[in-house]
């Protein structure tokens, strides 16, 4: 029995390290959109160029159901194992070129190209991963404990994020902002290289997984994964119902706590970037224990009700706690502290330009409960016009806030683990083994990778559309259309998992554990 | 409970062609006409997003109108 235990927690380990280093691979991307944009989208306009990355970032979660559909296919046909082996060498290889491209202004047009390119390389290799993984180790787990050996799968998806931030921060803490800046964030991009060796070599020896051995020992493969799983209406329901009864929900539920959370502290609040790190690496600290927490408590009482409460949870309180997270760093309504808040000004030619000047004004604020302020205004003239204006804030707040906002995204972290916890377990029970790699993978990744990935994107469009529109109402002399425009973003989330849980409420009943079929 | 899991097929596929509409003539449209960098977003609505949750939706309203989601009346 002990000689079991210790073989399944091998296995459980094996397979979730180098998840997480898939998921590792995954997010430095997102991480580091915004030096990224500066890199490989060159355009006068930030924000652009902020939204171009994201839409690469979309793209790389759009193209995670053709990797599910193919490297799902493939899993159910030659076995588990190779399968993930194939992404993870997939994932490691496109994340380390990554880190080699040479900027736009060493090579134009074809430094985006191939970011791109090698990004929808990421997201199929994330696109078989995961199923794989989660099929591998639920094939692998007693059935009374299912959901809390596969929820160890589930958190690799925040541990990779976790990692990734303290990657990002350990290298930008050795080097200053310029070094970063101009080279420095290529290295978590090559770190890749080495964790993903080191989970090949510990996944090398890891065995097939028995149920697919038992079903291929008895011929009882499938000869057509995707046609079995989706073309055929008594399996293709099921597909229907995981993804709009579950992973749909939660994949908004994943990405508003995990990712919009973290653009929301940035780009809204403007908080430093590194408080905004801070902030979301002790929130996933002290959340993450929570995915096995649920996995093993749906084991005792159902996956459905844990799913459907998170859901439930985000759908009520995502409002009042953003409003709360940007009301506790705006200084719009603190007090200033006497003597601080005079503008800087810097006049000076254009490098490169005889008659174009660009002046700098910097302004910085120091208030009463110790938050800081900085704004860095940049205008170009030419001819006495101002041809080029952008505007950079940063606020730092104080720490009595800083935990606050901690305690604020846990909330949010918190939903994320009870919606994502036990919906491995849930997605393997669904389906029968000779494709369960194909049927659960597609529901999961366009639930996560489409509904979910394009939640930061979505979100940051309906803000911007909340904000021009009151912008218009300003210059017409109307009262604003939105009273808070930085909250509209939430609709998304909140209609998606909202609808999600009532077809689950109603559609799932949640009875049938058995996988050995 | 079979008759609501049947009745409510029809908010589905409604929600799911509303969807598509709101996406395609809301979302789309303008980011097409706009071009540019807006062109990724207005691919991935019409091509992506619209068409699974529009066809998806309808095709699991569907299914539930045809009580395949109904629990046996034996169990």
């Amino acid at each position: 029995m002990s000689q079991k235990k210790q073989s399944l927690g091998y296995i459980i380990g094996a397979s979730s390290v180098g998840t997480l280093i898939e998921w590792y691979d995954f997010y430095i991307f997102g991480s580091l959109a915004t030096i990224l944009a500066s890199k490989f989208f060159p355009t006068d306009d930030p924000t652009a160029g902020f939204l171009n990355t994201l839409a690469t970032f979309a793209a790389g979660f759009v193209v995670r159901p053709f990797g599910a559909l193919f490297f799902g296919r493939l899993g159910d046909l030659i076995g588990r194992k190779y399968t993930f082996m194939v992404t993870l060498m997939l994932m490691g290889g496109a994340t380390f070129m990554i880190g080699l491209i040479p900027g736009y202004e060493t090579i134009g047009a074809l430094a985006p190209i191939l970011v791109l390119i090698l990004r929808l390389l990421q997201g199929l290799a994330l696109g078989g991963e995961y199923g794989g993984a989660a099929t591998y180790v639920a094939e692998h787990s007693p059935a009374e404990r299912r959901g809390f050996w596969t929820s160890w799968i589930q958190t690799t998806a925040t541990v990779g994020l976790f990692v990734s931030l303290a990657v990002i921060m350990l290298t930008k803490s050795m080097m200053s902002k310029e070094t970063f800046d101009d080279w420095g964030w290529r290295v978590p991009f090559w770190v890749s290289i080495i964790m993903v060796f080191v989970s090949f070599l510990i996944r090398r020896n890891m065995s097939e997984s028995p149920l697919f051995e038992k079903a291929k020992a008895e011929g009882k493969t499938s000869a057509n994964p995707l046609k079995e799983s989706f073309a055929n209406k008594l399996n293709f329901k099921f597909v229907l119902l995981a993804l709009f009864g579950a992973t749909m929900g939660q994949g908004v539920v994943w990405y508003t706590g995990q990712f919009y959370a973290q653009n929301f502290l940035l780009k809204t609040c403007n908080l430093d970037d590194i408080q905004a790190n801070s902030i979301m690496m002790w929130a996933l600290i002290l959340g993450t224990p929570l995915f096995v927490a649920f996995g093993a408590l749906s084991d005792k009482i159902g996956r459905k009700g844990i799913m459907l409460t998170g859901m439930l949870l985000a759908v009520i309180c995502y409002r009042p706690i953003f409003d709360t997270i940007y009301n506790t760093v705006d200084v719009s309504h603190k007090e200033i502290v006497a003597g601080s808040g005079l503008p800087d000004v810097k006049k000076e030619l254009v490098a490169g330009s005889s008659s174009d000047s660009l002046i700098v004004t910097t302004t910085q604020k120091s208030f009463t409960d110790g938050s800081k302020y900085l704004e860095v205004k940049k205008e170009t003239i030419s001819e006495s016009k101002i041809i080029h204006s952008e505007v950079k804030k940063t606020i730092w707040i104080n720490s009595s806030d800083k935990w606050t906002l901690i305690g604020l995204v846990f909330c949010l972290i918190v939903f994320v683990t009870m919606a994502y916890g036990p919906i491995a377990a849930f997605l393997v029970e669904m389906f029968p083994t000779k494709i369960r790699y194909s049927s659960m993978s597609l529901p999961y990744h366009i639930g996560n990778g489409v509904f979910g990935g394009l939640m930061p994107a979505i979100a940051t469009f309906l803000a911007t559309q909340a904000n021009e529109a009151n912008k218009k109402a300003e210059e017409l002399g109307q009262a604003a259309v939105f009273a808070k425009p930085y909250l509209q973003g939430l609709y998304y989330p909140m209609i998606i998992a909202g609808i999600c849980f009532v077809i689950g409420l109603i559609y799932i009943d949640g009875k049938d554990r058995s996988i050995e079929d | 409970m079979n008759a609501i899991k049947k009745i409510l097929g029809v908010l589905w596929i409604l929600i799911g062609l509303y969807a598509g509409y709101y996406l395609i003539i809301n979302q789309a449209v303008p980011l097409w006409k706009s071009g540019g960098n807006d062109l990724v977003p207005a691919i991935i609505y019409s091509f992506i997003l619209a068409p699974i949750i529009t066809l998806g939706m309808s095709v699991f309203g569907l299914y539930a109108i045809q009580g395949e989601f109904s629990a046996k009346e034996n169990e």
